[in-house]
């Protein structure tokens, strides 16, 4: 099978574009594939991978070709991607980052892995992440610390770290990743890459190893919002059957209003949009090039006919406590199904049931799962639930209601994701505080179930990335897509490529 | 609201964790730092406030989706034991459970 | 302290009960999973990923479930819940594979609710403090594994409805009375199948003693008792061993104890440190359980005659006693058999009293249930039929009723016809018998008038003898004194 396309170029190429040269014929999904695949095995220093199989990826890849010869020409036929850790799969281990699951399989898929595949995406393996989805630089991977591709002395951002590292070096199209207090938002932005996570309950959490059950949820992360659209219509849906907090609310073409919006033109694409810019999001706390960046950013949607209004969410930082209390608390309990009885890690020696429970425990978790555990364990505690988690979750009612207060006078928050850029591999040593300090942006959108976008917004010290991030109301998903794209088509911040993806 | 040695060993029991000795006195300390960020929610007034369970609740009422009274999963034992670290016909080994 | 109160003391202490049971419910699937609910399955066949807690599953609830939930609210008179919430309740053991149960904490969906019944005679009121939906737990199993123990979860996610009372009862009598009404209701209504050796139905009894008057005393609760003859047994032990223990001057520890039937004792679980934190919250997994009225409504309006308006009915329509109405309201099979036979019979006395009577006394000895009674409905309303138009009498009834039992005759003319137990009803043969009698027996007919009553009954049993058992004996006396003036 001859191409008229330059095999290099491939990685090169955003979702839309490769399903479009699969469509025409130009290439196969077999080529596609295997050629994302080397890339992979040449940039395995990156720490993205903790699973791969030549095998498993190239016979989806055939299949996805017999449905192009037999005529399908649906959105993502034949695209590869691959799957944050986290989603359980039938065909590749799951991990969760975890020694805890270490060699564990699955006789079932998460529902959006399924979806995925149904859709016809080819699956490259499994990506990298903090264990358990718990970490802001995926140092907490039981298995490897991830690179990122941008600077490899410094963290990719987490939990999901490998599936940014993967897109941003050009190893996958697209990645699955979860957010829960920030974990798609926070690497995109510190890779350079666009992510996005949904309204709380938009995607199915069936499949995906549960952290915090009211915060988790999945969504697509890729070089551009009309590569995350297009993923997030396969991705979103309804799922009564297995997950009871999944909503009732129909997915839609994404992609088709982005498309239809792009075609519509017109020099103030974004005329009426109100972008709120939050007090609590600009002060100190934020370090300066992350601002100017964010700024540089902003001028440009007003360019493109936004306005910017005032905002305030006074409770910002309250939202750090508050995450830090409700998070820890559902882990501590979703967790305690990990005790070496039907699967999992158990303890080679131990005396006694509790001796092996304890054992099987200590020695499957890490360090920040054993303190999250510990905290939520303590929170829920006889006589410290009503001060800790019940105060927890009132105060989150107080914050979802603070948002509702300021989408009276915008109709998205815009602000920085992170407040600095990515810090180097074992910088923030053993100060967990400190990490969670710097979730402050993005865990209040998390306690309210908002929508949130991370998108390319230019650079900062050391020429490290810098995510613009915007918050939408609920079910607002293609507001946020469409003003993003409307900005990738007016900027090339998206486009930008490290030096390792050459 | 400062931890003592004593919660966490009390915790860590509940949670069904072992920590060694050397870890106990590092963790009471991460700990203590981070129950000391958490006394900040005591600052905000809270009265008449109800928890908010399930972020969509804020929309309005969510109610639990009931599913019609059908048994239709198969037995799938074998491929649900495939990790399993100790099976012996058909049941989970573990160390004896005493009552 | 009342008369009555003061004779249900045990060695001058009050005895202080209240239950908590657990209901397996009659679902097909599980409450939070699709798995069957088919009992004697092969291990872990009945159990999906929800089931396996393996990584990624989530609940979902089961409508049948709640279902009967929302009819045994009813069948008690409780608060059916708009909203109910679930709650996790966490701790490790081998059977709880998630490491928490999902069960009702704060917010169940039943609240209040009575049962009433009957004791010896009295009519006994226990109030329910509330009952939940839960899910039960995966068994484990010791015998066959040395220094192990291999674990089967097909019971795990098996529906549950826990019910729980106040500590209201002050008998053991009266806590066994109670745990058999709640066990006629809740079969009676058919939300749970009410076999207590397969464990359906689940008792645990919380037991305490005071001196009457003094605050409630530190109870302990005797879990799993699985037949109303251990339940007695079991908290006569417990209430004496408390007893002795206060009588040494030893305090009672709250404690959970099993009752071993070999032993005929209670004896303290191993303690569970920490075994009282389960650290309770609002699963995040389950939004609220929503109920509303017009789901209540259309199931009350479709449930059929409940036992106790049933016995209501059967006193005010066929005129009987509070106590008969009760007994044959037994079972919703016993009641449909006694109407049979009132209805085809039209005398509902009688058929009350053969129910009840020789029925139940032919039906216990064999062991049987009345749906496999070897008497059908038609056939003891033809006898009944025969005894209220004064064909046979009672004793012969009896016989009759032996026949039919046995299987050595289907008809009951033909069976009284074979056996000659026609009674005497023509009053010029009787009176002629009697003259005979009198006759022969002239010494006796001297001592009647000198005020000799047994002399009298002689005669009547000659009499009786004459007429080969087929005279009614009320005749033959009054004949006799009539004629002895």
């Amino acid at each position: 099978m001859t191409s008229s396309m330059n095999n290099l170029d491939l990685h090169d190429l955003g979702v839309a574009e490769l399903a479009a040269q699969l469509a025409a014929g130009t290439v196969s999904s077999v080529e596609v594939t295997q050629h994302f695949f080397n890339r992979i095995q040449q940039h395995s220093a990156l720490g993205a991978f903790l699973a791969l199989d030549a095998d498993v990826s190239l016979a989806q890849a055939r299949a996805a070709d017999a449905r192009l010869a037999a005529g399908e020409r649906t959105p993502l036929l034949g695209v590869p991607l691959a799957h944050k850790d986290v989603f359980v799969t039938r065909d590749f281990p799951t991990t969760a980052g975890s020694k805890m699951l270490e060699n564990y399989r699955s006789p079932f898929d998460a529902t959006v892995v399924s979806q995925l595949a149904s859709a016809g995406m080819v699956s490259l393996g499994k990506l990298n992440c903090d264990e358990f989805a718990m970490g802001s630089g995926n140092e907490n991977s039981a298995y490897k610390p991830v690179q990122n591709p941008w600077d490899t002395s410094r963290v990719p951002g987490g939990s999901s770290g490998g599936s940014a590292a993967a897109v941003a070096a050009r190893l996958v199209p697209a990645a699955t990743g979860t957010d829960t207090g920030g974990s798609i938002r926070q690497p995109a932005s510190l890779t350079g890459i666009t992510g996005i996570k949904p309204t709380y309950g938009r995607c199915s959490r069936y499949g995906m190893v549960a952290f915090a059950s009211s915060l988790d949820q999945a969504g697509p992360m890729a070089r551009s919002a009309l590569d995350c659209a297009l993923l997030l219509s396969a991705m979103a849906g309804p799922d009564p059957d297995r997950d009871s907090t999944s909503l009732d609310l129909p997915a839609l073409d994404y992609a088709a209003d982005l498309t239809a919006a792009s075609q519509q033109g017109g020099a103030k694409p974004l005329q009426g949009l109100r972008i709120g810019l939050p007090t609590q999001f600009f002060g100190a706390g934020c370090a300066p090039d992350v601002l100017a960046a964010v700024r540089g950013a902003l001028a440009e949607f007003e360019k493109l006919g936004a306005t910017l209004v005032n905002v305030s969410l006074p409770l910002t930082e309250l939202s750090i406590p508050v995450y830090y209390v409700i998070a820890p608390a559902e882990a501590s309990s979703n967790l305690s199904r990990f005790d070496g009885v039907r699967y999992g890690h158990r303890a080679a020696h131990y005396t006694d049931l509790t001796d092996m429970y304890k054992k099987s425990r200590s020695e499957g978790f890490g360090d920040e799962a054993t303190r999250r555990i510990m905290i939520g364990t303590y929170v829920l505690s006889h006589g410290y639930y009503d001060a800790y988690y019940l105060k927890a979750q009132k105060i989150r009612r107080l914050i979802a209601q603070d948002f509702q207060t300021a989408f009276a006078q915008c109709d998205v928050i815009a602000g920085p994701v992170s407040p600095t850029v990515a810090w180097k591999i074992g910088e923030k040593g053993d100060d967990p505080v400190a990490s969670y300090l710097a979730d402050i942006y993005t865990l209040s959108s998390s306690l309210a179930g908002l929508p949130g976008m991370s998108v390319p917004a230019g650079f900062g010290a050391g020429g490290m990335p810098v995510g613009l991030q915007l918050i939408g109301n609920y079910f607002k998903e293609a507001q946020l897509l469409g003003a993003a794209h409307q900005f990738q088509l007016a900027t090339d911040w998206h486009q930008k490529a490290p030096g390792v993806s050459a | 609201m400062a931890l003592t040695f004593e919660d966490i060993a009390r915790v860590a029991n509940l949670a069904r964790l072992e920590l060694r000795p050397d870890e106990t006195a590092h963790t009471l300390s991460q700990l203590n730092g981070f129950f000391a960020l958490v006394e900040q929610m005591q600052a905000v007034n809270t009265d008449g406030v109800e928890p908010l369970a399930h972020p969509a609740a804020l929309l309005g009422e969510v109610a639990l989706r009931l599913r019609e009274d059908i048994a239709s999963e198969p037995n799938q034992r074998e491929a649900s034991q495939a990790s399993a670290p100790a099976v012996e016909r058909g049941l989970f080994l573990v160390p004896k459970v005493i009552e | 302290m009342s008369k009555d109160q003061k004779s249900l003391l045990v060695q001058g202490y009050e005895v202080v009960i209240g239950f908590e049971t657990h209901t397996q419910l009659t679902t097909q699937s599980k409450i939070f999973s699709r798995a069957s609910t088919s009992f004697g399955a092969e291990p872990n066949t009945n159990a999906s990923a929800v089931d396996f807690a393996l990584p990624g599953a989530l609940p979902v609830m089961n409508k049948g479930a709640v279902q009967r939930a929302i009819e045994f609210g009813l069948a008690v008179n409780a608060h059916i819940a708009e909203k109910s919430i679930f709650a996790r309740k966490n701790y490790f053991y081998p059977d709880l594979p998630k490491g928490y149960q999902i069960s009702q904490f704060e917010i169940p969906v039943v609240q209040g609710g009575v049962v009433e019944f009957f004791l010896d005679g009295e009519k006994k009121s226990v109030r329910l403090v509330r009952a939940h939906l839960e899910e039960d737990a995966g068994k484990s199993l010791h015998e066959d594994f040395i220094g192990q123990s291999g674990i089967d979860l097909n019971r795990a996610g098996t529906p549950l409805l826990e019910i729980v009372t106040e500590p209201d009862m002050r008998s053991t009598a009266e806590a066994v009375a109670y745990a058999k009404e709640l066990h006629k209701i809740v079969t009676w209504i058919g939300i749970c199948d009410g076999n207590m050796q397969e464990g359906s139905f689940r008792c645990d009894a919380n037991v305490s003693v005071r001196k009457p008057g003094q605050p409630l005393g530190t109870r302990r609760e005797i879990k799993n008792l699985n037949s109303f003859k251990f339940m007695q047994q079991a908290m006569d032990y417990e209430i004496r061993w408390q007893i002795e223990q206060i009588e040494d001057g030893h305090e009672i520890q709250q404690a959970t104890v099993l009752f071993d039937p070999d032993t005929g004792e209670t004896r303290s679980m191993r303690s569970k440190e920490d075994a009282a934190d389960y650290r309770y919250f609002p699963d995040p997994d389950l939004p609220p359980l929503v109920i509303g009225r017009d789901w209540v409504e259309k199931t009350r309006s479709e449930m059929s005659e409940l036992p106790r308006v049933m016995a209501a009915r059967f006193m005010t329509g066929y005129g009987l006693s509070e106590y008969d109405a009760g007994q044959l309201t037994q079972s919703k099979a016993t009641a449909a058999f006694f109407e049979a036979v009132a209805a085809a019979s039209g005398q509902a006395k009688l058929a009350s009293n053969w129910v009840m009577g020789e029925l139940s006394r032919h039906l216990n000895m064999e062991e049987k249930s009345i749906e496999a009674s070897s008497v059908g409905a038609a056939q003891l309303a033809a006898l009944i039929g025969r005894i209220a138009d004064g064909t046979i009498s009672n004793n012969a009834a009896k016989q009759v009723f032996e026949t039919l039992w046995i299987g050595e005759g289907q008809d009951v003319d033909a069976i009284i016809e074979a056996k000659g137990l026609k009674q005497m009803s023509d009053n010029g043969e009787l009176e002629k018998i009697i003259d005979d009698v009198l006759a022969a027996n002239a010494k006796n007919v001297e001592e009647v008038k000198a005020g000799n009553a047994k002399a009298f009954n002689a005669l009547v049993g000659q009499a009786m003898k004459a007429t080969k058992g087929k005279a009614n004996p009320a005749q033959v006396n009054e004949l006799l004194k009539k004629k002895l003036g």
